[in-house]
């Protein structure tokens, strides 16, 4: 089928020439059929020079960014990994004092929280080069090392490359269901996915684990496609992070405790799971809620630097909050603006997202945002019903 | 390059790597430098604590060195934020050797990226990066008995770090500095220089200002120093006046301060820098593209003279922007501040 794109009003077409055939220009982006193609509404007829013509605005939207970056920005980031770094020592204190349950629930979301600014607005940013230009060896994407048991060689390829390179590209984002799950109907089912639901249960709970054998693509290593070497080289460092995560949060520090080993290893637990869930939860809500629009490998062939903005935009989702929020999910509330500029500094996405926002409305192309939980339970309500065979409403 | 933890003992080695079990991935001094960025042993901080105006153009900047400061000789790297972005730039220390404090005394650069904002604006109590103090022009051991320091401009800080150290050892032997100035009140020192000759009787300071009198030149000096031949000579300035007295003496201990002209043809191209694609442009070296872009690149001097910026040339050819001289073999280690690529080149980084 081919999902329908709705002309920026401006542009309104007469009827007659709302046919493919008579459009002067080779429509460019073909969208394809979602996982929910009757939600699908922003497709294009947008012709090559309006897809190019996007592609520049854009470009100057971060261009001005580039050029504003500066002290300000800077002291943003560090001010986070010093607020980071202060809540984690004071969740990990307060914790020590855990066997008084306000104490054991004040640490536990202390340390809760520091978890997912540590892996959120701060290591996937950085990560990202987000940093780099400030050339501070403490702060850049070569040194930095994450509170994940996913190690941040594997992850950088497995995600800033593979992921966004091939934003919902089925087949090629292996964040597409992580090699675990159907989210995709493009994706040949199998009674397999009757766990579907299940699958993702667990996955939330032990999302880090999830994101560790991601990189592993075991899918590749059943099929004969990458070597053993490889992947033992990945064991063994997915089992060195997972070591030392294990040995500081469940063994040194409620050994250090002493009798008050339970409570402390309790909340260094719930702390991971929190961290875990969270970050599963607004890293699902970035792609595929009702919405965003997944692609084939054809599309990307010969692809322009505008054609691939628009896939950016169309295959990813925001969520709306306020400022601690957005924080909170690392400014992947601006999932849009992030997979747009992916190494511009994350405080600046909330700033540009109007913007965005109104070049989108300008073109005819949707930009998919809501609350968390209804994107969340769009998501569920996808995964739930991919489990079976032809899934459709 | 970035975890050496000099002037840590063994044993607070393994305190650390044991601490390091609570921390990890992080470092215990990532948590310990939220209270006191000195307390660092893995980078090397100060936080500057006095500046002091020496000329309308040249500030001298105390700084209070960090735990993992190995104490000096001579030759200084200084990283400091302009606008967020880390640069590092060399400077001579002009405090004397054995001292608690560590002072540089930078003279503003025109266009300058770093100069300016030291000479103009840095807060007493800001932090900077540090590296050890290196550089071979320092005084040798043992002393000659006669020696003639010949300098000009912000040429005299590294003599000046020396003449210090002298004097607080109570050593001083016969000296003679020569230093040329554009006008008096250019002249970086001269009141402490007054003083240190008054003191020192086995001093002699020649001042000499080029809007005056005329640029330094050998004759001259030969003029002003009749037992010149006998001394030991230290020159640290330009090029012209470096040029010209190695030309017309033997044996000059010279140090270079200003970078030698470029050539820009046939360089640039794009070079695969440590996995990612930089564009260095005709005429820019390797290390300003690569800093541009973001990327973490070792350095020193930025003139060619230290060798802290050398990285591994893996496939290409690189161009030596002071000769124009096409060079590099797989595996040659390449000074990328002197060097501008030659058409597409892949080179590592640590």
């Amino acid at each position: 089928m081919t999902a329908v794109l709705e002309n920026p009003a401006h542009l309104e077409p007469g009827p007659e020439e709302t046919g493919r055939e008579q459009h002067p220009q080779r429509p460019v982006l073909e969208l394809v059929p979602s996982s929910r193609r009757e939600d699908v509404q922003a497709t294009t007829e947008l012709t090559a020079e309006q897809i190019e013509e996007l592609g520049r605005r854009l470009d100057a939207i971060r261009d001005r960014v580039l050029a504003e970056r500066g002290a300000s920005d800077a002291e943003y980031i560090r001010g986070v990994i010093r607020k980071q770094r202060a809540l984690e020592i004071g969740g990990r204190a307060l914790l020590f004092a855990g066997v008084l349950p306000p104490a054991w629930i004040a640490g536990t979301a202390m340390l809760s929280i520091a978890k997912i600014l540590e892996n959120m607005e701060i290591g996937h940013n950085v990560m990202h080069g987000q940093w780099d230009w400030m050339r501070d060896p403490k702060i850049h994407s070569s040194t930095w090392e994450w509170d994940n048991v996913s190690s941040s060689a594997e992850w950088k390829h497995s995600h800033n490359y593979m992921h966004h390179t091939y934003t919902n590209v089925v087949g090629k984002d292996r964040d597409v269901g992580y090699g675990i799950l159907r989210l995709s109907e493009e994706q040949r089912w199998t009674p397999y996915y009757l766990g579907n639901p299940l699958y993702n249960f667990l996955l939330s709970l032990f999302f880090e684990y999830g994101v560790a054998l991601h990189d592993l693509e075991v899918e590749k290593v059943v099929a004969g496609q990458k070597p053993l070497s490889r992947v033992w080289e990945q064991v063994k460092s997915i089992g060195r992070k997972t070591g030392r995560q294990i040995l500081k949060d469940y063994v040194a520090f409620p050994a250090l405790a002493g009798p008050f080993f339970l409570p402390v290893l309790a909340g260094n637990v719930t702390a991971n799971l929190v961290r875990n869930v969270w970050s599963h939860a607004v890293i699902f809500c970035g792609h595929f809620p009702t919405g965003a629009v997944q692609f084939t490998e054809e599309q990307l062939e010969d692809e322009s630097r505008g054609e691939w903005y628009v896939r950016q935009l169309l295959g990813s989702a925001n969520l709306d909050g306020g400022r601690f929020f957005h924080l909170m999910t690392g400014q992947l509330s601006f999932q849009i603006e992030h997979h747009l500029f992916p190494d511009l500094p994350s405080n600046r996405y909330a700033e540009i997202a109007p913007e965005v926002r109104e070049l989108c409305r300008e073109y005819g192309l949707e930009y998919t945002t809501g609350p968390l939980w209804k994107q969340y339970m769009q998501v569920l309500g996808t995964i739930n019903r991919l489990a079976l065979p032809n899934g459709k409403r | 390059m970035f975890r050496s933890a000099p002037g840590t003992t063994s044993r607070g080695r393994g305190l650390l790597a044991a601490a390091s079990a609570l921390t990890t991935p992080l470092l215990p001094e990532d948590f310990l430098t939220l209270v006191d960025p000195l307390w660092s042993t893995t980078s090397l901080r100060g936080r500057v604590v006095a500046r002091r105006r020496e000329t309308g153009r040249a500030v001298s900047v105390t700084i209070e060195p960090g735990w993992a400061w190995a104490g000096h000789r001579a030759g200084q790297y200084l990283g400091v934020d302009v606008d967020g972005v880390r640069f590092t730039r060399s400077y001579s220390l002009t405090s004397p050797e054995g001292a608690e404090h560590l002072t540089v005394t930078v003279q503003e650069v025109d266009g300058g990226a770093v100069s300016p904002t030291l000479v103009r604006d840095l807060p007493i109590g800001t932090i900077v990066e540090l590296e050890q103090a290196a550089g071979e022009f320092t005084l040798p051991d043992p002393l000659p008995e006669k020696l003639l320091f010949v300098t000009a401009g912000s040429g005299i800080t590294p003599v000046m770090g020396m003449l210090r150290t002298l004097d607080r050892a109570g050593t001083m032997p016969d000296v003679v500095l020569v230093h040329g100035a554009r006008m008096p009140e250019d002249t970086i020192f001269r009141a402490e220089l007054a003083g240190l000759a008054a003191r020192h009787p086995s001093l002699r300071v020649v001042l000499r200002h080029s809007a005056v009198s005329g640029r330094l030149d050998p004759a001259v000096i030969d003029t002003v120093v009749a037992d010149r031949a006998d001394r030991t000579v230290y020159a640290c300035g330009p090029d012209g006046l470096l040029d010209a007295l190695e030309g017309a003496w033997d044996g000059v201990v010279a140090e270079r301060f200003t970078p030698p002209a470029r050539a820009t043809e046939g360089t640039g191209g794009t070079v695969d820098l440590g996995g990612g694609d930089v564009v260095v442009e005709p005429g820019q070296s390797i290390l300003e593209a690569g800093e541009a872009a973001g990327k973490l690149m070792p350095s020193g001097c930025r003139m060619g003279i230290c060798f802290g910026c050398v990285l591994p040339l893996r496939e290409g050819k690189v161009r030596d922007l002071r000769t124009g001289e096409a060079h590099g073999e797989p595996g040659d280690l390449v000074q990328t501040c002197i060097n501008s690529s030659c058409g597409p080149a892949r080179i590592d980084l640590p």
